[in-house]
């Protein structure tokens, strides 16, 4: 007979209260996965979205350029770059760029913008441009012209076949200046990107007189679950005088918003545990109070007070187990449906989605942790109610016990 | 040769402002084989005595001395070890393992003293036929009477082979026939296996059984009668 079978038995001695017992967990912990899995299929949805919208999961700098971004800080990608990153099999699409700013006007106007040099086949590949076209064509290999985010449009007051002038400061210093006809009107859903004036990857090179240079390559992958190993195996490749960030070192202020949202559903599980947790331990306080007398009578004819409470510490986990288990097994299906069947949201939250140019879905996530780390809490939670029947064991009174 | 000592044992509970003697300076010895009634009206010391012999109550002062050896002098785990190994006990409301069938709760003394599977087999079924309930080994208590829950008590008290056993008012729950049974079950284990029964009682069917009635008030040995 040994204690895990006396520990069962005795669970199921009091049949309705083991019930009750497990099924508040079981609801508990149903109830935290679907959150949690809610919670973080939007975050996944939200960065996988930002990330297709400009930065990429990775990029591959200059290592001075994130300190100092200026046109002197770009590089040439030699081949021996391309092999590294095409060695890495996370990695989907990258994309050049050439980032710098200019003055550009039209006939009285003249603002600040950011210029944003691209390979049209490939930037496309990487963070969809072409979609935000909302007025003319797309760039093409060797195309001369632009195309405007819609706000900098209407500020300067172009259209499309209109012409731009553009003045700047080139590679080291050399002045850059040209017309550029504009070929498309862009509207994206973020106010910043609105803003920009995308040129073909070549021609923003031959106005910055910055030749075969880039800022930054921008890596995708599957997903942003990918990263750690594309990481991993990109900074054992690349090493001076490049540098590779992820989105969370190039965009902190979404990393904390995420994080500051994830802190909330963490407190709403603090809670959720804690009324939990007060549950199992009114249980086995009740359960030890009721096996007094029998603590009593085992202790009395010669069982090790540790080895009893060894006994009840199992008890205490079993429940644990049974409720977290059945709890985990039943989010299952329903984490499943919704994994493969997203919720179509609607009125202004799906408006707004759609704004951001998001698709309006409530999406869940799948990942193991989400599931396992629910069993975790309620392991960690039922290893420390299981101290006090333990506590109690050892401070048993023989004699008293028995009178109970 | 005695296989108990008890030298001027003391239990005083403190209560509200006052204090009580429940045991007061008693001096007592049992032989091997005794089958010996310990008696006395309600709140005498009988239990108190019992525990304090048995190493569940502390002692206020005085000692019990088993096989030579003080057994107040031993930390808590050797105590538990001690009376895994050297006592038997019969408790008046048979107090057994509810989740455990007769047969387990009979096997389980020996599962914790480490004895294999064969000898807590044997021994059991050699047990349970003393007693008589070979037919119900695989009954939890909750399907026996209250006479068959005390001899799978009595069984499970001898099946750790112990020194002598301690039956604290073992009929006291029990109706006439279940009582006779058990006092024959008792009385053939300590003739034919020298066993050494002391009980607590003021059940006068088990007076008359015992060979030695040692009759307690308030707290001190009033007699003290060997038949």
């Amino acid at each position: 007979m040994n204690n895990l079978k006396i520990a069962w038995r005795n669970l199921w001695r009091n049949k309705r209260r083991t019930v009750v017992t497990s099924a508040s967990i079981f609801f508990g912990v149903i109830f935290a996965t679907i959150m949690t899995s809610m919670q973080e299929g939007s975050y996944d949805t939200m960065v996988d979205n930002i990330v297709k919208f400009y930065s990429g999961y990775i990029q591959v700098f200059n290592e001075n350029y994130w300190e100092n971004k200026t046109i002197n800080n770009t590089y040439e990608i030699t081949d021996s770059l391309l092999k590294k990153i095409e060695n890495v099999e996370e990695i989907t699409h990258f994309s050049p760029r050439l980032e710098s700013f200019a003055l550009a006007s039209s006939s009285d106007i003249t603002k600040g913008a950011l210029v944003i040099g691209i390979d049209p086949e490939k930037e496309d590949q990487v963070t969809e441009v072409s979609k935000w076209l909302k007025k003319g064509s797309y760039l093409k290999p060797g195309d001369q012209g632009i195309l405007l985010g819609m706000d900098f449009a209407k500020y300067l007051q172009l259209d499309v076949n209109d012409t731009l002038i553009m003045l700047g400061q080139g590679f080291h210093g050399i002045s850059a200046a040209g017309i550029f006809p504009v070929r498309g009107i862009l509207e994206f859903s973020s106010p910043e990107l609105n803003k920009v004036i995308y040129m073909e990857l070549a021609s923003c090179q031959e106005f910055y007189s910055a030749y075969n240079r880039v800022t930054s390559l921008v890596i995708m992958l599957k997903d942003h679950y990918d990263i750690p190993v594309a990481l991993k195996k990109m900074k054992e490749s690349i090493h001076a005088p490049y540098d590779v960030m992820t989105w969370e070192e190039m965009l902190p202020e979404l990393v904390q918003m995420i994080e500051a949202d994830r802190a909330g559903g963490v407190v709403m599980k603090v809670i959720l545990y804690m009324i939990i947790g007060f549950g199992i331990f009114g249980t086995i306080m009740m359960m030890v109070q009721e096996r007094r007398r029998e603590m009593g009578v085992m202790v009395a004819i010669g069982m090790q007070r540790i080895k009893l409470g060894n006994i009840l510490f199992l008890e205490t986990i079993l429940i644990g187990f049974i409720g977290a288990f059945t709890g985990i097994f039943g989010s299952l299906p329903i984490i499943g449906y919704y994994y493969n069947n997203p919720i179509r949201l609607t009125g202004e939250a799906a408006k707004a989605m759609i704004d951001m140019g998001i698709e309006p879905l409530m999406t869940f996530s799948w990942m193991p942790p989400i599931f396992y780390n629910q069993a975790l809490t309620v392991f960690i939670l039922t290893l420390l109610i299981g101290i006090y029947p333990v506590y109690k064991t050892l401070k048993l009174r023989i004699d008293q016990a028995l009178r109970a | 040769m005695s296989i108990i000592e008890i030298k001027n044992l003391t239990k005083i509970y403190d209560g509200s402002g006052f204090e009580v003697k429940a045991v007061n300076g008693i001096n007592l010895s049992f032989e091997k084989g005794e089958f010996a009634a310990i008696v006395g009206p309600s709140g005498s010391g009988k239990t108190t005595l019992l525990n304090m012999l048995g190493g569940l109550d502390h002692p206020t002062s005085g000692e019990v001395i088993v096989d030579g050896q003080n057994i107040w002098k031993l930390k808590s785990r050797k105590l538990t070890d001690f009376r895994l190994y050297n006592i038997g006990f019969v408790f008046q409301a048979y107090n057994l393992i509810p989740v455990l069938t007769a047969k387990e709760n009979v096997e389980f003394i020996m599962h914790l003293q480490g004895r294999s599977k064969k000898e807590r087999d044997s021994r059991t079924r050699e047990l349970m036929q003393a007693v008589g309930l070979e037919e119900r080994m695989n009954s939890r208590p909750s399907k026996l009477s209250g006479g068959q829950q005390q001899r799978v008590a009595v069984a499970r008290a001898l099946a750790s082979k112990p020194k002598f056993i301690l039956a604290d008012e073992p009929t006291a729950n029990l109706d006439s026939k279940s009582t006779e049974t058990l006092l024959d079950i008792m009385e053939h284990l300590n003739k034919e296996e020298d066993i050494t029964f002391i009980f607590s009682t003021h059940d006068a069917r088990v007076v008359k059984k015992a060979r030695r009635v040692i009759t307690i008030e308030d707290g001190k040995v009033k007699s003290d009668e060997v038949r």
